[in-house]
């Protein structure tokens, strides 16, 4: 965080966004700055006591009755740290990448016996937030062999297409002209190391996925789908992009 | 020989009617002459895309002018009416890789939110409104 606001001061144009990634905390106003600042004043930590109930709870529908995260994983704390700045990862089952969100998803599902948690649910967004909060301050690190970087070079493309009635492409903005302004707001370079965020302009906790879908409109493009390849593929991208960046999950923006 | 001099004076006709279609684009959309103060409240209007979301003007006191184009101060003493309509209706037939969106076109667009398709940001109204206040930049 300190290291993200020293590097804001340094913001002297777009150049080279590749070799110097900067979390979006580096664009943001003082105000908001200060709401991730302090867990207290951070509206995202009350989802992280959800997630912490989640945690302890036990699922009524597992095999055993009542199998908890915890019976199995133990502390949250120990058992997940640093995983979340591993994601999205390779998953063979799938023959493709599966993001933290996914992950969850799938251990509610095959070990709970219960059935998934809805995209940008409340109890997902809180798991995701748990989860992601134990790697805080950890550099965003992807592993990515062959099978990945397909992926990766399918984000890129994603990445750099230009879509939508305003023709615009994620680069257009984000990667040509990060540090510019638009209207008020000085435009980041679109880097995913704090989420799932608290964002202010929707008043509420969304995932990254939201955040494409969101993005994908205000240019007016068809968005694609919640976990869709499209999707996952541009989050590897943009993972490996930022790699690097320290983890901030639960962020605030505006 | 006769077939040479035929293809040569194809080529020019061909020539003259690719002119004649710029000269027609590059002219006024509408009969309507442009009104300069609606043109400006589009200019300001954040919910349709418009200029000072991107574009800064000096000589306007909105707070919180956009960095990301060139500003549009004297644009009138650099650019006439059709080159700046050109830009406004579709810039990428003057610069093929500008970040500008175009305004009036629904050309060569990839993945257009169904709400959207088909439909231009302006209307060939607001395009001359635009412009006419545009015009009134003159340095």
């Amino acid at each position: 965080m300190r290291c993200a606001l020293a590097l804001a001061f340094g913001l002297a144009g777009a150049a080279a966004a590749q070799d110097a990634p900067l979390s979006g905390y580096a664009f943001m106003e003082p105000a908001t700055r200060q709401l991730q600042d302090d867990d207290f004043l951070n509206p995202a930590f009350l989802l992280m006591e959800q997630g912490l109930a989640l945690w302890d709870q036990g699922w009524p529908e597992a095999p055993d009755g009542a199998r908890s995260c915890r019976s199995c994983h133990g502390d949250v704390e120990s058992a997940m740290r640093g995983v979340a700045a591993r994601y999205p990862v390779f998953d063979t089952l799938r023959a493709g990448m599966i993001n933290l969100e996914m992950r969850i998803n799938r251990e509610i599902a095959d070990r709970m016996g219960a059935a998934p948690l809805d995209w940008e649910s409340q109890d997902l967004l809180a798991l995701t937030i748990l989860v992601g909060h134990q790697s805080r301050g950890l550099p965003m690190a992807i592993e990515v062999d062959a099978r990945v970087q397909v992926w990766v070079d399918r984000g890129r493309e994603i990445h750099d297409t230009r879509r939508g009635q305003l023709n615009l492409s994620c680069a257009s903005c984000h990667q040509d002209n990060w540090g510019q302004k638009l209207r008020g707001d000085t435009i980041s370079q679109g880097q995913i190391n704090a989420f799932p965020i608290f964002r202010l302009t929707w008043d509420g906790v969304g995932s990254r996925h939201r955040m494409f879908t969101w993005c994908m409109e205000a240019i007016r493009a068809e968005p694609h789908a919640y976990g869709s390849d499209a999707y996952l593929a541009l989050e590897t991208y943009l993972a490996q992009r930022g790699r690097g960046l320290p983890v901030e999950t639960p962020g605030v923006r505006r | 020989m006769g077939a040479g001099l035929h293809l040569l004076s194809l080529a020019g006709l061909l020539l003259l009617a690719a002119a004649a279609g710029a000269e027609d684009a590059a002219g006024p959309l509408t009969g309507q002459p442009g009104d300069p103060q609606r043109g400006l409240a589009i200019i300001r209007d954040q919910g349709r895309a418009s200029c000072l979301i991107c574009h800064t003007i000096g000589s306007l006191p909105d707070r919180d002018q956009g960095t990301l184009g060139p500003p549009l101060d004297g644009v009138a003493a650099v650019q006439d009416a059709a080159q700046l309509r050109q830009r406004i209706v579709d810039a990428r037939r003057l610069t093929p890789d500008t970040i500008m969106p175009p305004y009036y076109a629904t050309d060569d667009l990839f993945r257009v939110d169904p709400r959207w398709a088909g439909r231009t940001i302006y209307t060939a109204q607001d395009v001359e409104d635009v412009l006419a206040f545009l015009m009134t930049l003159g340095g």
